[in-house]
C-alpha cells in the first residue's frame, strides 16, 4: 500500500550530490512530492528531507541506494507518526480587503497567520503547518482575491533521533569533513588569460 | 613496521615540490602502482599529457583509436589482473565516448579511474568548445565521479577515486579536471593514499547471528543450491567459497560474470544460469530447498519470471552490496559482508556432507540437456559449423589454460556455456550491460592485464564491425590477441528472437560483413577464413601458435539458434531444450 513517507538523508556538503540523490527517484519514474536541503546540528554535516508517497518495500529499497553512495552518511525514512513536520507558506492579499473584509481578519487570526510585510496594496501572511492546514487557507482566501502563494517543502524532525545525534557528534569530532571546494573562478573571467 | 611508515611519511610530507597539477596526476598513478594507461589526447587534456611525455617508461600508454575502446580496454585489464583500469580522454566528445564503457563498469563492478581534461574553471557553464557536463552526465554511470577546478586538490582527488573504484563493490571512478588546475602550480606535499572515507562503507559490518542462521538452514537442507556471481572474483574468494561448496557438498552454478571462479571440471560444478544457461541449473532452482546466492544480484536474465522463482526455497543471499539484499529476490537470511570474510566464517559452521541424490539430479539434467542439445551442436549433422563445436575444438587446444573474451550476442552465450577454464579471472564477457562492441578492445585490454596468458577474443560478425578499428591499437602495440569471428552472416541473437517470437519476420538483422581477413592484413594482423569443418583445428591451432595478433573467421551456420533458453517472461523451470 502506498502512503507518505519522509525520508531523511544525512549527507557530506558536496556539489553533485543532489543530482545524485534526485535521480535515484527519477530513474525509477518515482515523484518527490518535496525536497528540502538544510544544515543540521553538526556543521559538516547536511540533510535532505524528502517526501514521497510509495510503498515501504520501495522507500526501504530507496533508502538502500541512498546511503550506497559514497557522501552519504545515513538515510532514514519515517511515516507521518514517527516525525513532527511543518511546512511553510506565504500569501499575498489586497491589503484592502483586510481592511474592509472583518472576515478576512478573522480568518487569519483562527490560522495562526502571522503579518510578515504590510504595503498601500498588499500584505503578505505567513503560517505554517501540515500541507492540509495550509491548503485550507488558501481555498478559504481564494474568494478574498489571494494574489500569490507559496509553499516551501517539509521540514521534519524524526521522533526518536536521539541516538543518531549523539553519533553525529562523536563521528564529526573524531572525523573532520573535508572542506567543499567550489569554483572561485567563474566570476573573474575577464581577468583569466586562456588558450 | 609502524615506525617504518611514520617515517616514511614524514620524509614525504617534508619534501614540499612546486610541480604543476598534471605533474601531480604522474605522481599518484605512480603512486597507485598504475602502469598502463589506456586514452586518447585532446586540447582540454593536453597538459597532462604534456607531462605523461616525461614518464614513458613508467606509465605505458596504449593509443587507442576510440575512447569507447580506451575504457574496454580498460575494464578488460581490470578483469584479468584484478587490478584499477586507468583511463585518459579529452573533454567533450572525448568523455562522450565513454559513456557506454562506464554503465558497463557500473553495472559489471568493474573498477576503472578515468581522468577526463575539463575546459577552463572559468569557463564552466558557458558552452565553451569541446564543453559538457560531464560530471552530470556520468552521474548515474559512475560509482564516485568528482570535478577538479584546482591542482591542490589533485592529489586527494585521485587517492579517494582509487580507493572507491576498487574497494568494497568496484566500480567506475571519473575524475573532471579542468584545465587551469592541470596547467597551476601548487605546492605538492607527496602523495597519500587513501584508506578510509568517513561517509564511505566500504564493506558492511559481518553479523554473527546471520551466519549462524545461514549454518542451520544449510545444514537442514536436503536440497541445498548454490548460485555463484562475480562476487567470488572481486573479493579474490575462490579458495574459500571451494572450500566452502566442498565441505557442505553443495552442488553450484554460475551466472556469467561469475564464470571461471571454480574450474569447470570441479564435481560440484553444476553449470549455467540463466537464459542460456544449462538445463540442471534452471529447472532445479524451482526444487532446490535452500538457495544460497553468493556475490551475485540476481539478475532478471537470471531468474527469469521472479515471481515464480524459487518460491519454495530459503534463500540465503551473501553479498558486499546491502543494496543488492532483497532488491530483487527477498532473502530469508541476509548475510552482509564480504565473502572473503563471510564464506571462511560459514564453512566453519557448516557439516561436512555429500548430497550424492541431489548431486545425481544435475546430472540426469545434464544428461538430458548433452542428448537433445548439446551433443547436436558438438557434433553437427549437416555440414555447417556450429559455433559450439568451435569452442569445443578451441577447449581441446587451450586445454582451458586461455582467457576467453567474448562480444555479445549467440556467440557470446555459446562462449560461455561451452569455453572450459582451470582459472578464475579467465573470462572477460559485458554481463550486466550486453554492450555489442565490447570484445577486441576488452581483449586487447585483458592481453596487458595477463600478458603470459593466451588470449582469445570471441567475437560476432556484427559486433566486430563495431569496434574493430582498435586492430590499429594492436597493429601500433602489437598486443598478440587472437580474435576468433563467428561469421553467421547475421545479427544472430535478435535474428534467433525474431525467428522465435516474431514469426521469422528478419527485420535489419542481415548484416554484410568486408573482407575481414583482408581488413585485418591491412591492419598488418595476419588472418584466414574457413568454412569447413575439416579445416577447423588446424586453423584454429595455426591462430594459437601465432606469435603476434592473429584473425580467424569461422563461417558458421547462419540459422542456428542458442538452446536451452528460458523465454522472456517465462520460469526458470520453463527453460525450452529446443
Ligand atoms: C551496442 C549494442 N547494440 C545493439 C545490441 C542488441 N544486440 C544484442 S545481440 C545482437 C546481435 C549480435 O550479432 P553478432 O555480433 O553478429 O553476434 P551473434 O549474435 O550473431 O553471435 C544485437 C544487435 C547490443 N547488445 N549492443
Amino acid at each position: 500500500m502506498k502512503q507518505e513517507f519522509t525520508i531523511t538523508v544525512y549527507t557530506e556538503n558536496q556539489i553533485g550530490l543532489l543530482n545524485r540523490i534526485a535521480i535515484i527517484f527519477t530513474r525509477r519514474k518515482i515523484n518527490i512530492d518535496s525536497l528540502n536541503t538544510s544544515p543540521t546540528e553538526v556543521d559538516t554535516v547536511h540533510r535532505f528531507t524528502i517526501v514521497i508517497n510509495e510503498t515501504e518495500d520501495v522507500v526501504r529499497k530507496l533508502c538502500r541506494q541512498i546511503e550506497k553512495q559514497v557522501e552519504v552518511l545515513k538515510a532514514y525514512y519515517n511515516t507521518n507518526d514517527e516525525i513532527i513536520w511543518q511546512e511553510m507558506a506565504l500569501y499575498k492579499v489586497p491589503t484592502d480587503v483586510i481592511a474592509e473584509k472583518a472576515k478576512v481578519e478573522r480568518l487569519l487570526r483562527e490560522r495562526g497567520a502571522r503579518v510578515v510585510a504590510i504595503r498601500q496594496d498588499y500584505t503578505v501572511f505567513e503560517t505554517s503547518g501540515h500541507r492540509e492546514e495550509i491548503e485550507g487557507l488558501i481555498k478559504a482566501l481564494e474568494q478574498y482575491s489571494l494574489i500569490e502563494f507559496v509553499r516551501t517543502a517539509r521540514i521534519a524532525i524524526i521522533k526518536d533521533s536521539k541516538g543518531f545525534h549523539a553519533k553525529l557528534k562523536e563521528f564529526e569530532s573524531e572525523q573532520p569533513a573535508e572542506e567543499l571546494v567550489e569554483n572561485e573562478f567563474l566570476n573573474q573571467q575577464d581577468k583569466v588569460f586562456s588558450m | 613496521m609502524e615506525t617504518l611508515e611514520l617515517i616514511k611519511e614524514e620524509t614525504t610530507a617534508s619534501k614540499v615540490e612546486n610541480i604543476s597539477g598534471s605533474e601531480a596526476v604522474m605522481r599518484a598513478l605512480i603512486a597507485e602502482g598504475v602502469e598502463t594507461i589506456f586514452g586518447y589526447p585532446g586540447g582540454a587534456i593536453m597538459p597532462i599529457y604534456d607531462a605523461l611525455f616525461d614518464h614513458d617508461e613508467t606509465l605505458k600508454h596504449i593509443l587507442v583509436r576510440h575512447e569507447q575502446g580506451a575504457i574496454h580496454a580498460a575494464q578488460g585489464f581490470a578483469r584479468t589482473s584484478g587490478k584499477t583500469g586507468v583511463v585518459f580522454a579529452t573533454s567533450g566528445p572525448g568523455a562522450t565516448n565513454l559513456v557506454t564503457g562506464l554503465a558497463d563498469a557500473q553495472i559489471d563492478s568493474t573498477p576503472v579511474v578515468c581522468i577526463t581534461g575539463q575546459v577552463f574553471a572559468h569557463l564552466l557553464g558557458t558552452d565553451a568548445f569541446q564543453e559538457t557536463d560531464v560530471i552530470n552526465i556520468t552521474t548515474p554511470i559512475t560509482k564516485w565521479n568528482y570535478q577538479v577546478t584546482d591542482a591542490n586538490e589533485i592529489p586527494s582527488a585521485l587517492a579517494k577515486a582509487f580507493y572507491i573504484a576498487s574497494s568494497g563493490r568496484p566500480g567506475p571512478v571519473l575524475i573532471d579536471i579542468t584545465k587551469n588546475a592541470q596547467v597551476q602550480k601548487f605546492d605538492f606535499a607527496g602523495y597519500k593514499k587513501c584508506d578510509h572515507i568517513r561517509s564511505y562503507r566500504p564493506k558492511p559490518i559481518v553479523r554473527k547471528e546471520y551466519i549462524e542462521e545461514a549454518a542451520k538452514l544449510i545444514n537442514e537442507a536436503k536440497k541445498p543450491f548454490v548460485l555463484f556471481g562475480q562476487g567470488i572474483i572481486l573479493g579474490q574468494a575462490e579458495n574459500e567459497f571451494k572450500a566452502f561448496i566442498e565441505k557442505a557438498g553443495i552442488p553450484s552454478a554460475w551466472t556469467i560474470l561469475g564464470l571461471s571462479a571454480l574450474p569447470t571440471d570441479h564435481p560440484l560444478n553444476v553449470g549455467m544460469l540463466g537464459m542460456h544457461g544449462n538445463y540442471g541449473p534452471n529447472v532445479l532452482t524451482n526444487e532446490c530447498d535452500v538457495l544460497i546466492a553468493i556475490g551475485m544480484r540476481f539478475d532478471d536474465r537470471v531468474t527469469g519470471r521472479l515471481d515464480k522463482y524459487a518460491k519454495q526455497a530459503k534463500i540465503i543471499h551473501l553479498d558486499i552490496d546491502p543494496a543488492e539484499i532483497d532488491k530483487n529476490v527477498k532473502a530469508t537470511v541476509p548475510v552482509w559482508g564480504d565473502c572473503k570474510e563471510t564464506l571462511p566464517l560459514l564453512t566453519e559452521l557448516v557439516d561436512r556432507k555429500e548430497h550424492k541424490e541431489w548431486l545425481q539430479k544435475f546430472r540426469e539434467h545434464t544428461k538430458q540437456e548433452e542428448e537433445i542439445v548439446i551433443e547436436k551442436e558438438m557434433h553437427p549433422s549437416g555440414e555447417e559449423m556450429s559455433m559450439a563445436e568451435v569452442v569445443d575444438v578451441l577447449n581441446e587446444l587451450t586445454g582451458g589454460n586461455a582467457v576467453i573474451v567474448t562480444d555479445v550476442g549467440q556467440h557470446q552465450m555459446v562462449g560461455c556455456r561451452y569455453a572450459k577454464f582451470n582459472q578464475s579471472k579467465s573470462n572477460v564477457t559485458s554481463g550486466g550491460l550486453g554492450t555489442m562492441g565490447f570484445g577486441l578492445p576488452a581483449a586487447i585490454g585483458a592481453k596487458y592485464g595477463a600478458p603470459e596468458r593466451e588470449v582469445v577474443a570471441i567475437i560476432g560478425d556484427g559486433g566486430f564491425q563495431m569496434t574493430l578499428q582498435e586492430m590499429g591499437t594492436i597493429m601500433q602495440y602489437g598486443a598478440a590477441v587472437k580474435i576468433l569471428i563467428l561469421n553467421n552472416n547475421f545479427l544472430g541473437m535478435v535474428r534467433q528472437w525474431q525467428e522465435l517470437f516474431n514469426a521469422k519476420r528478419y527485420s535489419f538483422v542481415d548484416i554484410q560483413s568486408p573482407d575481414f581477413v583482408t581488413i585485418a592484413k591491412g591492419y598488418g594482423i595476419e588472418g584466414k577464413s574457413i568454412n569447413s569443418r575439416k579445416d577447423l583445428k588446424a586453423a584454429l591451432q595455426q591462430m594459437l601458435d601465432h606469435k603476434g595478433s592473429y584473425l580467424l573467421e569461422v563461417m558458421v551456420g547462419k540459422e542456428n539458434n542458442v538452446f536451452p533458453m528460458v523465454p522472456q517472461g517465462c520460469s526458470v523451470a520453463e527453460i525450452r531444450l529446443k
